[in-house]
């Protein structure tokens, strides 16, 4: 199968790569850019564990073809922290134990930052239908939801 | 074994540190199953059964062969016979020999140069089916006339006359149960099923494996423990057990799942022989359809009791089916079934059974939910139909210290009076319910276990400390494991370092299962780091030229202690550390046990649940887990097992089942149609943790990852009982089954 | 001698006794002279099966003390996830 060749941003770097038309986004950030920070847990747009952004917009990478992101912005969990500094959603989820195992953590993270984007201040409510699209195991989502919630008033705060 | 006194200040326990993997686990660079690479790496796909049971008549991989850049096929023919008991199911059960036993079977593996190829030349294999009749239900599975799954599968305790797919008997208690019934203002027996849930981790399987044909070997996987992975492969490859070497990765989640192989053996196999390193890494669909759920139940449970809720007697029959392999935990399930009650006379009958099912893996406390779900349902009826408070019952036949247990022996310490009153006196016991709501309550128990285990802790130049341990971190164990070496030592927490080492660095460890890595691995940690004090206590004596004796270790300093030690400055761990190598050498701690005492924990659930009655469906509004952790060490990562326990055993109640298509079928292998909860499902799940401590574990802990998915099973059934007034006995309790009670 | 009470599915092993009296100062020697005295308990204990001390499963610790006058079950063993 002949390779198609994209130009694309990731993280705020210029990407090249070349994959086959077939390949998912996810299938090219984890086996050709080495983005390996983003999941896959189901493949068919269930569990979230691979959320990025195209463009600001949060999709389920292993829904998205690689192709599609020729000219595109896409940002993964890898790009979240500014050098050393974590973005708070990071640091709050460490604090509060929002994670076990971590393996979801990504893709949580990832969807939480594009929610608090939209609305800096969500209801209880609004995090868990937002995050309903990204499948926790070990949590119960009690810990998480709290994280998002204290993260969010850091941020509206300005601390 | 003697261990230091119970202190009851703790500098370090009870503290909520930052977990030391937090910082790789929220910047994607923790590296699971899946996130390795290796040099000249092959992908490898699996073939798998379409059928639930068929004769393998012919493979034919020519044609994937034939593909440019598929580099080997294996199938059951390149694996050597011989295994015996256990290893034989493991091995049948990672690649089919004569048959194949369950829809998702696998048959044959390819290794080929992309994901993508491997599997398109997985399709290319084809395999000649004779398809043969097949049997998925427990209860039909006995029944005369049953296909067999594998005459001569039964074992020692199966009395004669019964079907061959029953291949394990087991049956205790004590007292006498007619008696007991005969005692008793009301009987009532009634029978409850439970169908298969999936542990449902989030990542699937994965590996790396290479293989050289000298039979040396290498595996990176995602596993709660290397030691079994390692022993398993080596029994299905034929190999010394020390020839492999098994890293394990960061889990995804395992609850029991991770306990065993499914394509460890099978992408070494493809290694060894293509010659080239081999990954598979396993889809969500070949999770559900081949690797372990729990069992599928149907039991009969009988009680008696009197009229101000004494109970007089119990009986529970249960058969399980855990696929097409024995051990279904029908054993556990009973040995759990009654473990709340202190009952004179009690009666227990299991049947493990076998089905064209996927083998069985444990999953969370594993048999205890199902057990749970019908004891404490019927518990329940009896209370409703008697007028009696279920909590209050349960205060008056609750099994304590010193009482006979259902499974024969006296129980030491337990908590289970105490998580009860914990209960009563939580405002959630009291609060009002609004329309369409109801109250549900239910206990549950696990054993826990000890299991063996090798931990090493090694101190550095600078007094800093690295603790090597083989137990898996699923849920925080490292900083547990942390703060007890911190604790014992006398150092900050952020001084500790420990790492889950590969099956080279220490002896066998069993895996984080049986809620036993917080308990043993920390047991054994505070045992090495006491050695650690004693050698530093040694070579302060030394240098002071005093008896070794007459040292202390507090707060981090070796100290002179008693009237003829003389005066000296404190040494601080740093001061004595850093001359170390030329004072005697390194200095570190050492400790293996297959340590007992690991002290079983109760819990008790409230739940609220709110049913809508033009559409059956069920939402929990209200959550309250209240568990005896013995000791909590990490507060936080205690509360988030109470969560996680509460959250599955709420989709097991609610939502999850295997649903099999009469042709034999998983018709829900993807997590669309096998619905886990999500956010929007759940509420704040509220914990309070109860501590009685442990009189097995230096610091009073007790295992608590597991009992916490056994209550909310009858919990929510107890509480849509109390919501539409309508009994369901067989789970999960889904709307339609809950509106076809409702509308009659 | 140490008293030891069989769960009933193994008592079909040991001439359908409930209690058996054997030798043994430790969990191995006891286990060791129960399949001495019934052959047929040696599936049993091959199996995983293990005695249980006053209220506390010994699992595979076969080095852990009995003493006459103890309670000892023999029960099957049990595993977690």
């Amino acid at each position: 199968m002949s390779l198609v060749h994209v130009t694309t941003k990731v993280n705020g770097d210029e990407a090249e790569f070349l994959c086959e038309p077939r390949e998912t986004l996810l299938d090219v950030l984890r086996d050709r850019l080495g983005l390996t920070g983003s999941k896959e847990g189901c493949g068919t747009g269930d569990c979230g564990a691979c959320s990025v952004t195209i463009d600001g917009r949060l999709v389920s990478s292993c829904l998205v073809l690689g192709v599609e992101a020729e000219g595109k912005e896409i940002a993964t969990i890898e790009g979240m922290a500014q050098g050393e500094a974590l973005h708070p959603l990071q640091r709050k989820f460490i604090e509060h134990a929002a994670l076990q195992c971590g393996f979801c953590t990504p893709g949580i993270l990832v969807a939480a930052k594009s929610l608090l984007e939209k609305d800096p201040d969500p209801s209880e409510e609004d995090i868990r239908y937002w995050l309903a699209g990204n499948l926790c195991r070990c949590t119960g989502y009690d810990k998480i939801v709290r994280a998002v919630q204290d993260a969010a008033k850091e941020m509206r705060e300005g601390v | 074994m003697a261990f230091d006194q119970e202190k009851d200040q703790f500098r370090v326990l009870g503290t909520r540190p930052d977990r030391p993997d937090g910082l790789d686990k929220v910047t994607g660079k923790a590296r699971y199953g899946a996130d390795m690479s290796a040099s000249g790496m092959l992908h490898g796909a699996i073939v798998r059964s379409p059928h639930a049971h068929a004769r393998i008549v012919k493979i034919d991989a020519s044609k994937a062969l034939a593909m440019k850049g598929v580099k080997a096929v294996v199938t059951r023919a390149d694996f050597p016979d011989g295994q015996k008991g256990e290893d034989w199911n493991i091995m049948e059960n990672c690649m089919a020999g004569e048959r194949a036993l369950y829809d998702g079977h696998a048959v044959a593996a390819v290794a080929a140069t992309t994901p993508w190829l491997a599997r398109d030349a997985a399709k290319a294999v084809e395999v000649e089916y004779e398809i043969l009749p097949h049997v998925t239900d427990v209860d039909k599975a006995m029944q005369d006339g049953a296909p067999v799954i594998r005459e001569g599968a039964a074992n020692y305790s199966v009395p004669e006359g019964m079907h061959p797919n029953v291949v394990r008997f087991i049956e205790f208690g004590h007292g006498d149960v007619e008696k007991g019934f005969e005692e008793a203002d009301v009987v009532m027996e009634n029978s409850y099923t439970t169908e298969a849930t999936h542990q449902g981790y989030i990542e699937p399987h994965a590996c790396l494996a290479q293989m050289g044909s000298d039979g040396r070997g290498e595996l990176w996987c995602c596993t709660q423990g290397h030691w079994f992975v390692r022993r398993m492969s080596a029994a299905c490859l034929g190999i010394e057990v020390s020839k492999l070497r098994v890293t394990p990765s960061e889990i995804g989640g395992g609850f029991g799942g991770k306990t065993t192989v499914f394509i460890d053996p099978v992408a070494l196999a493809l290694s060894r022989k293509a010659d080239r390193p081999v990954k598979i890494v396993m889809s969500r669909e070949e999770v559900l359809r081949a690797t372990g759920p729990t069992a599928a139940a149907s039991m009969d449970v009988k009680i008696g009791m009197t009229k101000d809720g004494k109970m007089t007697a119990g009986k529970a029959v249960f058969r399980m089916t855990g696929g097409a392999f024995p051990m279904a935990p029908v054993d556990s399930a009973l040995a759990c079934a009654f473990a709340c009650y202190d009952l004179e006379n009690v009666q227990h009958e299991g049947y493990d059974v076998m089905s064209n099912r996927p083998k069985q893996a444990a999953y969370r406390a594993p048999g205890s939910p199902m057990a749970a779900f019908a004891v404490e349902s019927l518990v329940d009826e009896m209370c409703r139909e008697l007028k009696l408070d279920p909590l209050e019952v349960r205060l008056k036949n609750a099994a304590k210290e010193g009482t006979k247990s259902s499974a024969g022996p006296t129980y030491p310490r337990i908590g289970l009076v105490e998580t009860l009153e914990a209960a009563k006196a939580h405002p959630h016991f009291t609060a009002p319910l609004g329309p369409n709501q109801g109250r549900g309550i239910a206990s549950g128990y696990w054993m826990n276990w000890g299991g063996e285990t090798s931990v090493s802790l090694a101190l550095s130049e600078d007094g800093t400390v690295t603790v090597s341990v083989g137990t898996p971190d699923i849920g925080g164990s490292r900083a547990s494991v942390a703060m007890m070496a911190a604790e014992a030592l006398g150092v900050e927490y952020e001084d500790v370092r420990v790492n889950v080492v590969e099956t080279g660095a220490l002896g066998v460890n069993e895996p984080t299962h049986g809620s036993r890595a917080t308990f043993a691995t920390g047991l054994a940690t505070i045992e090495a780091a006491t050695q650690a004090k004693k050698t530093l206590c040694e070579r302060a004596a030394a240098k002071w030229g005093i008896d070794a004796e007459a040292v202390i270790w507090e707060d981090g300093c070796a100290k002179p202690s008693g009237p003829n030690a003389g005066e000296f400055p404190p040494l601080s761990i740093g001061e004595i550390c850093a001359k170390m190598g030329r004072t005697g050498g390194p200095i570190s701690g050492h400790f293996e046990a297959t340590p007992m005492g690991f002290g079983g924990s109760f819990g008790t659930h409230i739940v609220d649940v709110e049913v809508d009655p033009e559409t059956g469906h069920t939402s929990v509004v209200r959550y309250t887990v209240v568990q005896d952790a013995g000791k909590a060490i990490h507060p936080s990562y205690v509360e988030g097992q109470f969560q996680g326990g509460a959250a599955q055993g709420i989709g097991w109640a609610l939502n999850e089942e295997y649903i099999y298509g009469e042709d034999g079928r998983l018709q829900n292998p993807i997590f669309l149609d096998y619905r886990v909860p999500v956010a929007s499902d759940l509420p704040m799940i509220d914990t309070v943790i109860v501590e009685v401590p442990n009189p097995g574990h230096p610091y009073g802990v007790r295992g608590v990852g597991e009992t916490g998915i056994t209550p909310p099973l009858p919990a929510i059934a107890n509480a849509v009982a109390d919501a539409t007034g309508q009994r369901l006995r067989g789970l999960p309790v889904s709307p339609p089954k809950i509106l076809a009670a409702i509308k009659g | 001698m140490v008293d030891v009470t069989l769960w009933s599915s193994m008592r079909r092993f040991a001439d359908g006794q409930e209690t058996v009296s054997v030798a043994g100062n430790t969990v191995g020697e006891v286990l060791q002279n129960l399949v001495t005295s019934y052959p047929g308990l040696e599936p049993v204990i091959e199996d995983g099966a293990s005695l249980a001390v006053n209220g506390e499963y010994a699992g595979d610790s076969l080095q852990m003390e009995i003493k006459e006058g103890d309670e000892v079950f023999l029960l099957q063993r049990v595993r977690g996830g």
